[in-house]
């Protein structure tokens, strides 16, 4: 696990990215890319914590969610500007991980037990987001008004009537540098002492202990970075779409979208979730191609490839792509330079 | 709804006994679900994600052996039961236990991998549509006085109780449940002493979908079908076996009995929506102050 390698491919990712538009320009590509990049910073915060610190979350959408609905309430109820309002999604979020993060690492909750608690959070926050008619709006969700006014586009972080650069790559270019702020941050964290301790207490908690670490103090900063990106995701997600619901915040698809691309494009690797979300949404776009030729259009048919391709990874590949390109890696250098 | 109204409203005895009283059927139907899941967990160790997708694939046969070939529900555990087992030791045997290397949170998402499969794979062939078993006597039933009963939740209630029973008394005089438990208890051990442990580990896979298969049948009378209810149940039946304490079956019985008389009274003291909370709530405290539940021994 060389770092330096995984930086120098990450920022010709990242340069690459940075260039699509003189490329691509077909809205079809762009919104590809753009789902893309929005599940590979998903799951860069389930990765943070379960990737680098071996705590596996099943209710990472508790983070989605909590910034999402942040982002969208107080703009629907205050009128508050929406670059105002992320700052208060982001670190509201991270003191409700703050929350979930202390009572169940002070209560010393791991393996499956973390999981299951995070479940539960998640789906109390659901019920909680559904039933709370007079704070959340209830089972309708949250609508925002649309902005119609092309001079008033980034004032309002609505890009769906501007100017012709801003209408087509507005929203690329925002999930693209969400994408390359939280893999900075990630990359930053995974390189510091934090980092090396966070990897030490998830390959031995007892002896990270023993070593005199503080593991409760490491598991918390963890979740509250994890929550820090997960909510992003949420702020952008609310600003794309205007309209944020219980189920599509809170519900377990976005928490099961979160832990496939890290797990299949490499676990604790910087560009592993990445990667990982390349490579299923270029699976599942392939395959509903595929299944709309033959049996027309049907939902949920990507997921069975995406579940298919976790379970092979989870099988065959315990280090993800990113394992299987770095051992090919090395193949082809010793043939080359023995 | 009032959230600022923190008065409880105030119901006669006999409405709030009738809750509670639909609430130990609704439990019976959570104890059965649980009982299969508490089963893999005692023996593998293992928290079965995929076990809500097998309730509702084994309620789609139900439906279907009933639409197809007229076969009541309750007749057609003959057929779902053995299927289910025979299904459930092929999944342990060919896929869970190949791709999870003995790792709990691996194992944890190879079911959850698998439950989305099922679960996307019957939204392709059966779409989202609600699908429903019409019996004769699916309305009929009798009067408590507080509350009514109809025959069907009778039956699911007689039935966890028989299920408990049978699995009880399987486990403690078979030479397979003996084996069961022993590699529970010392996989290293129940080698050493000749035990096929794998073999083990699939026939209690089995065993618990097979008791999920049980499950499905007692529920399609009362419950339509729809690809998702499996979700609905899994967070259920989770909280039931980590309340009853994980590997024990009295324990799943007690459980569901209590986690439905509490999702009862949450839903009249706190209405249809914001009521179902109880679950959520009863599973965080649960899993914070006694992860070994109310049954089961602490970890050790």
């Amino acid at each position: 696990m060389n770092s330096r390698g995984q930086l120098l491919g990450l920022c010709v990712l990242m340069a690459m990215l940075a260039i699509v538009p003189l490329f691509v320009t077909s809205g079809r590509w762009i919104e590809f890319l753009e789902l893309t990049l929005f599940v590979a910073v998903l799951g860069q915060g389930w990765n943070v914590l379960a990737g680098y610190g071996g705590q596996y979350s099943f209710g990472h959408a508790v983070f989605f969610g909590t910034g999402a609905y942040l982002q969208a309430l107080l703009q629907f109820k205050f009128g508050w500007s929406p670059w105002v309002t992320l700052w208060f999604a982001m670190s509201g979020t991270m003191l409700v991980a703050t929350g979930i993060g202390y009572l169940s690492f002070r209560y010393g909750l791991r393996g499956s037990y973390f999981a299951l608690i995070t479940l539960a959070f998640a789906e109390a926050f659901h019920v909680l987001a559904r039933s709370l008619d007079s704070i959340t709006e209830g089972g309708r969700g949250v609508q925002l008004n649309l902005n119609q006014d092309p001079a008033r586009a980034i004032a309002e972080f609505q890009f769906n009537f501007s100017g012709p650069f801003l209408k087509a790559y507005g929203f690329y270019y925002t999930i693209f540098i969400i994408l390359l702020v939280t893999y900075t941050l990630t990359w930053l964290m995974a390189n510091s002492r934090f980092g090396a301790q966070l990897v030490a207490v998830r390959e031995n908690e007892e002896a990270a202990m023993a070593l005199g670490i503080d593991t409760f103090r490491v598991k918390m900063k963890a979740i509250c970075l994890s929550a820090l990106i997960t909510s992003s995701a949420g702020v952008y997600y609310v600003q794309k779409f205007l309209f944020i619901e219980p189920g599509i915040a809170y519900g377990p698809a976005k928490s099961v979208e979160a832990l496939f691309a890290p797990i299949i494009g490499g676990l604790g690797t910087i560009v592993g979730p990445l990667l990982g979300s390349f490579f299923i949404h270029g699976v599942g776009e392939g395959a509903k191609e595929v299944i709309v030729h033959f049996v027309g259009d049907r939902p949920g048919v990507d997921l069975i490839f995406f579940a298919i391709i976790l379970i092979l990874v989870l099988a065959y590949l315990p280090r993800g792509l990113y394992g299987l390109l770095e051992m090919l890696w090395m193949r082809l250098r010793d043939k080359y330079h023995a | 709804m009032e959230f600022f109204d923190f008065n409880l409203p105030s119901y006669s005895w006999q409405t709030v006994l009738g809750s509670a009283i639909s609430g130990v059927f609704l439990g019976s139907i959570y104890a059965l679900v649980a009982l299969g899941l508490t089963l893999i967990y005692g023996v593998l160790h293992i928290i079965n994600f995929a076990h809500g997708a097998l309730l509702m694939l084994a309620m789609y046969a139900v439906f279907y052996l009933w639409q197809g070939l007229g076969m009541d529900p309750y007749l057609a555990m003959v057929i779902v039961v053995p299927g289910g087992f025979i299904f459930g030791y092929l999944l342990q045997r060919g896929v869970i236990g190949k791709a999870s290397h003995g790792r709990d949170e691996i194992t944890l998402l190879v079911t959850l991998g698998l439950s989305i499969i099922i679960e996307n794979a019957a939204l392709f062939f059966f779409s989202a549509t609600e699908r429903s078993v019409r019996v004769p006597y699916d309305l009929d039933g009798f009067d408590l006085g507080v509350t009514f009963v109809v025959y069907p939740e009778l039956a699911a209630l007689g039935g966890s109780l028989v299920i408990t029973f049978l699995l009880w008394l399987f486990m403690t005089n078979t030479d397979t449940g003996k084996a069961i438990r022993a590699v529970a208890k010392q996989r290293q051990g129940a080698r050493l002493v000749g035990i096929n442990v794998e073999h083990i580990f699939a026939v209690s896979f089995g065993i618990g979908v097979a008791c999920v298969a049980a499950a499905a049948s007692l529920l399609v009378p009362t419950y339509p079908v729809h690809p998702q209810i499996g979700y609905l149940f899994v967070l259920i039946a989770f909280t039931v076996v980590v309340l009853g304490g994980m590997g024990s079956f009295v324990g799943a019985l007690v459980g569901g009995f209590l986690i439905g008389i509490f999702e009862q009274l949450g839903r009249l003291y706190m209405g249809e929506s914001l009521g179902v909370i109880t679950i959520s709530v009863i599973f965080i405290l649960v899993l914070l102050f006694r992860p070994s539940g109310l049954f089961g021994k602490p970890a050790g």
